[in-house]
């Protein structure tokens, strides 16, 4: 073995070290990669098909969860809230982020300034985060947010305890987290716009406005069609804020998909009917993601 | 007029700059702010935006209640083995795919790709079964193998072996040095931005990590300092100043670090894109 290593193999020489080396460095991970993200996508539609409260055997019932799911108000209500949370979240984050990013372009000290400042919130737990939130949005007077807004003669907002205000305010959060680290990518992109093209629209007396839809926007649009993926699915796994400011209430209002997952999981031990909904998850997040390629290739295509 | 235009312009970009850095600060300030109050302070109407005396007792209230350095102790822990454990696994996978020919790359390499799209979201409760169903609940090793290798680490590391130039290993081959050299004294020096950029980014994503450790736990023996943290909030709800001292000790380390590697860390999160 060891002399084989030290030996150069030439062309077509092939030593049983040499063969199974690449196998040897790569198999681990593949391991680590094909039992905890292959195999539990499989496993989990498995589940989906059995009852089991995690004690005694696995039962197995056929479609009785999905049924339940599709019979169950409540489990409309959460896909409901999931998809007004994605499309407040994706919508606001997107557009805020391009408009920062617009207005940060001028590299300045002020506008790296807050660059950087804009970025901090990505890099501090969405736990604390969400605590400090909750804080900042308390209903009473005592809440920072609603007495700020009182001398507007705004308020009092239960902003985590009406039910037609708390799926807005948790992304509210979500836009202070995530609005930074958009507008910097944004800004790379931007970065990249050939000056040349701007010039012809000066010459073309091209007005402000056509020359940011069409030049602009056009130009960074395989960047923001990338964001909105990214951000489509981040909205989907939204998890911290919720367990940490509204637990899903009030009135199920902020219930989304993979809070009521863990709920029906980890706190009812209902294992299958959570399941059910994880493949149903899975199938959103799947859709999204091939139609993405697929949009990829056209736009390549077309090119 | 023009003259007038402009200064009004120059007068709304003051006025918008002044508010981002409000928004953005205000936030953290109210956390220090309210971790230094008293309770008096806290509750108070209307709020006060200084306070005369800082409670420092509020940090050790925040220490006391909940078992703290258990739980940094399993953040660090978790979050040392998960480094470790990428360097042990992530490293000579992505090598491996940079450099060699073998039968059946393209399908595995394919494995890598396809798990790059799975969220840990959707993955995480049959991943408590399995756990469940091994024994292994409550464990360091649940809650840093399935992280010790990453889709998006292995295809970027990759992506980055490719790129070392023909030439120079020709040049080192015929020098007569071996594979190991070569890897040591050639691959890993010109990996190293790479590398750093994807620690830097485990570090941070494992030290703030909550939602596995709180899925994939009964107890409170491996959980990190991210779920201890939340438990001030439900056992300490009325005192709000120890929750935001609390929630200070663990933010503070953090944004220390990103002050000295402001620049990495921007690049390293730009790189992955948003998690």
């Amino acid at each position: 073995m060891e002399r084989s290593v030290r030996l150069k193999p030439r062309n077509g020489e092939r030593t049983g070290w040499s063969m199974a080396r690449p196998y040897i460095l790569v198999l681990p991970a593949i391991a680590i990669l094909a039992v905890f993200y292959i195999y539990p996508i499989f496993y989990n539609v498995y589940l989906s098909f059995h009852s089991w409260n995690m004690r005694g055997s696995m039962k197995f019932i056929g479609l009785q969860n999905y049924l339940e799911l599709f019979k169950s108000a409540d489990f409309r209500q959460i896909i409901m809230n999931t998809l007004v949370y994605m499309l407040m979240n994706v919508s606001l984050t997107v557009v805020l982020a391009i408009a920062l990013a617009m207005f940060l372009r001028k590299s300045t000290l002020i506008s790296r300034f807050i660059q950087t400042l804009s970025f901090t919130p990505n890099i501090i737990s969405l736990v604390s985060i969400s605590m400090i939130w909750s804080w900042l949005m308390t209903a009473d007077e005592s809440g920072l947010f609603n007495y700020v807004l009182s001398f507007l003669g705004l308020g009092p907002f239960g902003w985590l305890s009406d039910k037609h205000l708390a799926l807005f305010s948790l992304v509210l959060v979500a836009i202070w987290k995530s609005v930074g680290l958009n507008a910097l990518i944004i800004t790379s992109s931007l970065g990249s716009i050939p000056d040349y093209l701007y010039e012809a629209a000066r010459l073309d007396n091209a007005s402000k406005s056509a020359t940011f839809f069409s030049i602009t926007l056009k130009m960074i649009s395989p960047t923001l069609f990338f964001l909105i993926l990214m951000n489509i699915i981040s909205s989907f796994e939204v998890f911290e804020t919720i367990n940490v400011m509204t637990q899903g209430g009030p009135d199920n209002a902020t219930n989304t998909l993979v809070f009521s997952i863990y709920k029906q999981g980890f706190e009812y031990y209902r294992i299958g009917y959570a399941s059910a909904m994880a493949v149903i998850l899975m199938i959103m997040i799947g859709l999204i993601t091939v139609f993405y390629f697929k949009a990829l290739e056209k736009n390549v295509h077309y090119r | 007029m023009k003259i007038l235009g402009k200064s009004a312009s120059i007068l709304g970009k003051i006025l918008i700059s002044a508010l981002l850095i409000l928004i953005f600060v205000v936030p953290f300030y109210w956390m220090i702010l309210t971790a230094v109050k008293t309770l008096g302070e806290v509750v108070q109407f209307p709020p006060k935006f200084w306070t005369d005396a800082i409670q420092w007792h509020n940090f050790k209230d925040a220490f006391d209640a909940i078992d703290f350095l258990h739980y940094t102790k399993n953040s660090l822990v978790i979050t040392a083995g998960t480094l470790l454990g990428q360097a042990l696994f992530i490293l000579p996978a992505s090598y491996a795919f940079a450099r060699y020919d073998f039968k059946g790359k393209k399908l595995l390499f394919s494995i890598v790709l396809l798990t790059m799209m799975i969220p840990g979201q959707l993955i995480f409760l049959p991943v408590f079964v399995m756990y469940v169903k091994l024994g292994l609940l409550n464990s360091y090793i649940s809650l840093i193998i399935p992280f010790a290798a990453n889709g998006l680490a292995i295809f970027m590391l990759r992506q980055t072996f490719m790129q070392v130039p023909d030439s120079i290993l020709e040049a080192a081959r015929l020098d007569n040095a071996g594979e190991f050299k070569i890897i040591y004294s050639i691959m890993l020096p010109m990996a190293v931005p790479t590398i750093s950029t994807l620690a830097l980014f485990t570090f941070i994503t494992s030290w703030n990590s909550y939602f596995f450790p709180l899925a994939w736990t009964t107890t409170d023996a491996v959980r990190t300092l991210p779920v201890g943290i939340q438990q001030l909030q439900s056992s300490l709800g009325l005192n709000p100043q120890v929750v935001m001292a609390g929630v200070v000790l663990m933010v503070v380390p953090i944004l220390v670090i990103f002050v000295i590697a402001r620049k990495q860390i921007i690049k390293a999160f730009t790189y992955m894109g948003i998690k």
